[in-house]
């Protein structure tokens, strides 16, 4: 079985595909935390129409399955609107346009978790900054996010770790990430099929199962005391 | 708090000035649209052309979509029939008193909560095809459900274990007060309290099974909703309106399940005080080695 391992590892590139994986993930990730938190200024402003255009984009998003958006991306966005995303070979256009599916789908979950953590801001705390003169975007910015941010690093880590197994999805427009490589083997070595599996199991439990206890450590360190 | 909170009541010269925000950003929002039709118009998707095979007719209905949303439908059901009891009976059985039960049921759990669900759907789909004999058709439903059910089942088995754990304390204590047996406490007591506690997020859960399903169509090859916009798209050349109709299916019917599942949780809240619920919020985000709704301010 050693032997069988080695060459598994010789002929396919595993750990390239993983690092891909985990490319995807790392940027997708940045990209979600921005425009899920320009998405929850958006929902809690005071101007009606922002809150409801915040509203209905999360309702559509959240609703529509992650393989659609993905789909959508290469064969609307690229192959019908002919939307390249600034690269020239395939392989980079449909890394691009993964990233841009998952940011703005995962984008919904950070939205929601930093709106439950806002709620758990107490009200004195906005109140206070507003009688002493803040405005909206200080309030939000300099009181009341920073808080929410740390009440919501354990729902935002589930996020991220969903985000890390949703990526695979990117297999659906021929990313070379790990499902994708992972598809070819068990094709081609089908009477090896329970150790390539184990492989790639055991590979995101590896990249998902640290990054939530690491994660679980520091929301309980950040955690603000009340 | 409310978001009110977070700013006072506008006077004269804010709601001017929110006026004035909310035109700019109407403008920008109507000049992103515009030029996303404009976009769209150029290729020709606009016209009725391309939409009338949805809008004109029952045709395409019919031959492409109807049918793989049946599909869905089946994976999906079965799915959610089969999970039901297998997480049920993990739930219960990492809430164990002996070590020698709970541990397993929890590495299981864990497990099966980190790996990828698309993973698992390629594993069994390659297994039957080894293993057993199955119709191509048929081993992709097979494939498909047995991908969901491994990763749901060990979701709903959390949620199970949250349901039980979220009933008082008062209720097992006055159970085996009354002489009840460990046993006759889970099923007499517990569990029936548990189940409408659950139910929820069981609902909720059954969305994220819906939105799973397309993988299992984009990936392998399961003929169900999604699977279906490539044929259709190449029958009528008109991939954006398919991909928008298809998109509007499933946001459709996941609406309808998720506000199905808030107003149930609503119903339950208030039917009884006192009665627990376990929300259905952000199911699809539990990650392996967190604790359910648990971690911050949730």
């Amino acid at each position: 079985m050693i032997e069988e391992l080695a060459t598994l590892f010789e002929e396919y590139r595993i750990l390239g595909a993983f690092w891909v994986t985990v490319q995807l993930t790392v940027l997708s990730a940045i990209g979600s935390l921005i425009w899920g938190t320009v998405l929850v200024a958006m929902r809690v402003s005071p101007v009606p129409v922002m809150r409801w255009f915040g509203t209905a984009y999360i309702n559509v998003v959240r609703n529509t399955p992650l393989t659609v958006i993905i789909v959508a991306t290469s064969l609307g966005l690229w192959q019908t609107m002919g939307v390249t995303m600034g690269a020239e070979r395939f392989d980079t256009i449909g890394f691009r346009l993964a990233v841009l599916g998952f940011i703005a789908y995962t984008a919904c979950f950070v939205c929601e978790s930093l709106r439950s953590g806002i709620n758990t801001v107490q009200v004195g705390q906005s109140e206070a900054a507003r009688a002493l003169g803040l405005g909206f975007a200080q309030v939000l910015g300099h009181i009341v996010l920073p808080q929410a941010f740390r009440s919501v690093i354990g729902p935002l880590a589930s996020v991220m770790i969903a985000l890390t197994k949703n990526t695979t999805i990117a297999a659906a427009i021929g990313v070379g990430e790990a499902a994708l490589l992972m598809k070819e083997m068990i094709e081609n070595e089908a009477d090896l099929l329970f150790l390539i599996t184990g492989i790639f199991a055991l590979g995101f439990v590896c990249l998902t199962l640290p990054t939530g206890l690491i994660l679980g450590w520091i929301s309980n360190r950040v955690a603000v005391k009340r | 708090m409310s978001s009110a909170v977070l700013y006072d009541t506008p006077g004269p010269k804010a709601k001017a000035r929110n006026v004035l925000y909310a035109v700019l950003f109407l403008v920008l929002l109507a000049l992103l649209v515009w030029w996303v039709l404009n976009a769209m118009a150029e290729k020709g998707q606009l016209s009725w052309l391309r939409w009338q095979p949805y809008l004109g007719g029952t045709e395409a209905w019919e031959t492409y979509l109807l049918p793989g949303l049946q599909n869905t439908a089946k994976a999906a059901g079965l799915s959610i029939l089969i999970a039901l009891p297998i997480g049920a009976f993990f739930g219960i059985a990492r809430l164990s008193d002996h070590r020698w039960i709970s541990w397993p049921a929890s590495v299981v759990v864990e497990f099966f909560r980190a790996v990828p669900v698309l993973i698992l759907m390629l594993s069994a789909n390659v297994a039957y095809s080894q293993f057993a004999d199955f119709p191509t058709d048929t081993r992709y439903l097979y494939a498909v459900v047995t991908g969901l059910v491994l990763y749901n089942g060990s979701v709903l088995a959390e949620v199970v274990r949250a349901g039980i754990l979220s009933i008082p304390r008062g209720q097992s204590e006055a159970a085996l007060a009354v002489g009840m047996r460990k046993g006759q406490l889970m099923t007499n007591v517990l569990l029936p309290q548990a189940v409408t506690a659950m139910l929820p997020a069981i609902v909720s859960q059954l969305v994220v099974i819906v939105k799973d399903t397309a993988i299992g169509g984009a990936v392998l090859g399961f003929p169900e909703l999604i699977n279906s916009v490539r044929p259709a798209a190449a029958y009528y050349f008109n991939v954006i309106p398919t991909l928008i109709v298809v998109a509007a299916i499933y946001i459709a019917v996941n609406f309808v399940l998720t506000s199905f599942a808030s107003w149930l949780e609503k119903w339950l809240r208030t039917r009884k005080r006192g009665t627990s619920v376990v929300a259905g919020d952000m199911i699809e985000e539990q990650a392996p080695g967190m604790r359910f709704g648990g971690g911050g301010g949730i």
